[in-house]
C-alpha cells in the first residue's frame, strides 16, 4: 500500500513538472489592424531574443477585428489603426474587459495612383470630391488631368473594407465627421491588396499605409487646399506633423498592463522596439537615435 | 418423440448477428435524423443571432430599398442591402444565361448521343468539374478573368458582374448537367421508340419528344444553379471587386450578400448592430435559398411520379 501510494505520487509529481514546463513559455495573444501587422510580426520576433519566455501570436485582420476580439476577451493585446468608439469601449466593459489606449507610432497614409497618373498633387477637396457620397470628381477630366492608359477617363475609387481603422480614419480626415464613402468603391481587404489593385489599374487611386509603398506605384503630394504647398508622405513628415493624413497607430491591453504583457508594451515603447517600427517605415512616437 | 433440432428458440435467441443488426439499424437512423436536427439546428442558431436586430434597430424599408450599406458607421450607421441583393441577382442571372446552354447542351450529349466509354468519360469529367473548390473559381477569376475582360473590353477594372458571372456559370454547369442528364433519363424509352416508328429525325426526336418530357426535371436543374448562384460565396467575393453598387451594366463591379457575411463577420464584435445585420442577412439568403431549392425539388418530384 505504502508503495503505491509512493508511485501515485511520483507520477503526479512528474506530470505537474512537465506541465510547468510547457507553461515556461508564456503566449500573448496580439491581433489586429492590417497595417500594423508587419511591425507586430517584427515586435514578436525580435522579441523573442529579449525575453525567451515570451511569444507572441501575431495575427491581422483589420482594426475592426482586433477591436472586436478586445471586446470579445479573446486577445491580450489589441492592434489598431484608429482610436476604439465610444460604443466599443463601452461595449467592452459590459463584457468585463476594460481596454487601456497606448499610442505606439505614427502612420502617414498615402495616396496611391498609378505609375503613369500625371498628377502631381491633390488637395484634401480634390479626394473628399473623389471619395464622398454623389462627389463631383467622378472622371479624371474632372480633376484636370488625362491618364494614360485610362481610356475610360473614369476615376477607378480604391477604398478598405469597412472594418479597417484605415477606412475609419481617412473618413474622419478627407470626408469629414459625417461624410460617407460614395457607393461603388472597390473594398479591398488590406493595406497590401490596395496598392496592388492600383498598381495594375492605369485608372486607379487608392489610400493605404505608407509602409506598403512599391516601386512600381506613385504617390500623390497632398496639400491642405490650394493655398498650401503639398507634402510627400514619409517618415519625418508623418512625425511632425506636416503631412495632412497621419495617424496615431494604437495598442489596446485588457486593463493597465501587467506582468509579461507589461514587459512587452515597456519594450515596444524602447528605443529598441521604437527603432523597429521606424525601420518599418512609420513614425516613432519620439524622436529615436537607431543604430 | 424426436427432439426437434431447430426448436423455434433457436431463431428467437439474440445471437450477436440480431445485435449488430439492431446497432447498425440505430446508426442508420441517427445518420438519417441527423439531417433534420442540423438544418433546424443551424436556423435556429441564424434565427437567434439575427433576431435581435430584427426586433431592436432593423428597419425593413431601409433594409431592403435603400442602396447603402455602411454598417460600421459610428454616428449613422446605414443597413440597407438592395446593392447586395441586386448583385448576387445580376451575377446569378448572368450565370444562369451562360450555365443553361453548357449544362443543357452537355446533358442532352451525354443523355441522348454519347455512349459506352465517351459517355462514362463525359459523366467523371463532369463530375470533377464539380469537384473543383470554389476558392480555386475564385483564384481563376482574380488572376486570369481580370486581366482578360481589362484588355478585351478596354474597361478600368476586370472584377466585376461579367467576371463573376462568367466564373460562376462554369461553376453551376456540372450540378445542372447531372440533375438534367437524370430528368433526360427519366424519360422512356418507349417515346422515342414511338417518335422515331413515325419517321422522326434524331433531332427532332429531342426537341419535340424528350425536352418537353423532361421539362420539370430540366427546370429543377436550373432552380438548383440558381440556388448554388444565390449561395456561391468565396468565388464570388473574389471575382466581384467587392463594391457596394447597383449595376448597370456587366461591367460594373457589385457585392454579393454572402461575400458581406463572409468579409464582414469575422470582424464585427458579437452581439452589436453590425453582427445581427449581417445575420439577419443570413436568415434572408436561408428563406431564398430554402425556398429556391424546396420548389425545385417539389417540381423534380413532380416528374418522377408523373
Amino acid at each position: 500500500m505504502q508503495f503505491k501510494r509512493l508511485a501515485v505520487t511520483a507520477i503526479s509529481t512528474a506530470m505537474l513538472v512537465s506541465a510547468s514546463g510547457i507553461q515556461a513559455r508564456n503566449l500573448i495573444q496580439n491581433k489586429g489592424s492590417d497595417t500594423l501587422v508587419n511591425v507586430a510580426q517584427a515586435w514578436a520576433e525580435a522579441y523573442q531574443s529579449v525575453n525567451p519566455d515570451v511569444a507572441v501570436a501575431v495575427s491581422g485582420g483589420g482594426s475592426g477585428t482586433g477591436i472586436a476580439a478586445m471586446i470579445n476577451g479573446t486577445v491580450d493585446i489589441a492592434n489598431a489603426s484608429r482610436k476604439m468608439k465610444d460604443k466599443e469601449v463601452k461595449m467592452a466593459d459590459e463584457q468585463g474587459h476594460h481596454p487601456v489606449e497606448h499610442t505606439v507610432g505614427f502612420d502617414a497614409l498615402a495616396v496611391y495612383l498609378h505609375q503613369d497618373n500625371p498628377a502631381t498633387q491633390l488637395t484634401i477637396e480634390q479626394l473628399k470630391q473623389i471619395y464622398i457620397r454623389d462627389g463631383k470628381a467622378t472622371k479624371w477630366s474632372d480633376l484636370g488631368l488625362k491618364v494614360p492608359g485610362c481610356s475610360s477617363d473614369e476615376i477607378v475609387v480604391v477604398s478598405r473594407q469597412n472594418n479597417s481603422g484605415t477606412y475609419a480614419y481617412f473618413k474622419k480626415a478627407v470626408l469629414g465627421k459625417s461624410g460617407k464613402y460614395r457607393s461603388g468603391t472597390l473594398d479591398m481587404h488590406g493595406s497590401k491588396d490596395v496598392v496592388d489593385l492600383v498598381e495594375k489599374t492605369p485608372c486607379a487611386i487608392g489610400y493605404s499605409g505608407l509602409a506598403y509603398a512599391t516601386d512600381h506605384v506613385k504617390l500623390a503630394c497632398v496639400a491642405t487646399d490650394d493655398k498650401s504647398s503639398c507634402v510627400n508622405p514619409s517618415v519625418a513628415s508623418a512625425s511632425d506633423g506636416s503631412y495632412p493624413i497621419a495617424r496615431p497607430l494604437f495598442m489596446y491591453t485588457n486593463g493597465e498592463p501587467k506582468g509579461d504583457i507589461k514587459g512587452y508594451m515597456d519594450w515596444i515603447l524602447s528605443d529598441e522596439g521604437q527603432c523597429i517600427i521606424l525601420k518599418k517605415g512609420y513614425a516613432p512616437v519620439r524622436a529615436v537615435q537607431c543604430p | 418423440m424426436a427432439e426437434n433440432p431447430h426448436s423455434l428458440d433457436d431463431f428467437d435467441r439474440r445471437t450477436p448477428d440480431w445485435y449488430v443488426d439492431r446497432l447498425m439499424q440505430s446508426l442508420v437512423f441517427i445518420g438519417g435524423f441527423s439531417a433534420i436536427v442540423f438544418i433546424l439546428g443551424i436556423f435556429l442558431f441564424v434565427a437567434k443571432e439575427g433576431l435581435g436586430f430584427v426586433t431592436t434597430d432593423f428597419d425593413p424599408v431601409e433594409f431592403f430599398t435603400t442602396e447603402y450599406w455602411a454598417p460600421s458607421d459610428e454616428d449613422a450607421p446605414e443597413f440597407g442591402i438592395l446593392a447586395l441583393i441586386a448583385g448576387t441577382a445580376a451575377v446569378t442571372g448572368l450565370a444562369m444565361l451562360v450555365a443553361i446552354p453548357f449544362a443543357l447542351g452537355a446533358a442532352i450529349y451525354i443523355g441522348e448521343f454519347a455512349t459506352g466509354k465517351t459517355r462514362e468519360f463525359l459523366k467523371v469529367l463532369v463530375e470533377l468539374l464539380a469537384a473543383i473548390p470554389s476558392v480555386v473559381w475564385g483564384f481563376i477569376g482574380l488572376s486570369i478573368m481580370n486581366p482578360l475582360i481589362i484588355a478585351v473590353f478596354d474597361v478600368p477594372v476586370g472584377l466585376n458582374v461579367l467576371n463573376a458571372g462568367i466564373i460562376l456559370g462554369l461553376m453551376a454547369a456540372p450540378i445542372m448537367t447531372s440533375i438534367a442528364e437524370d430528368a433526360l433519363k427519366a424519360v422512356p424509352d418507349r417515346y422515342r421508340e414511338a417518335a422515331e416508328a413515325m419517321g422522326a429525325t434524331r433531332w427532332q426526336v429531342i426537341v419535340k419528344v424528350v425536352l418537353p418530357a423532361a421539362k420539370n426535371g430540366l427546370l429543377g436543374a436550373v432552380l438548383l444553379g440558381v440556388g448554388r448562384g444565390f449561395g456561391e460565396t468565396m468565388a464570388v467575393l473574389m471575382a466581384t471587386g467587392h463594391s457596394v453598387n447597383l449595376p448597370t451594366s456587366v461591367f460594373d463591379s457589385v457585392r454579393a450578400l454572402t461575400a458581406t457575411i463572409a468579409a464582414e463577420l469575422g470582424e464585427t464584435a458579437v452581439g452589436s448592430e453590425h453582427y445581427g445585420a449581417l445575420f439577419t442577412i443570413g436568415i434572408f439568403l436561408f428563406l431564398i435559398t430554402f425556398v429556391i431549392n424546396m420548389t425545385a425539388d417539389l417540381i423534380v418530384r413532380g416528374v418522377r411520379k408523373g
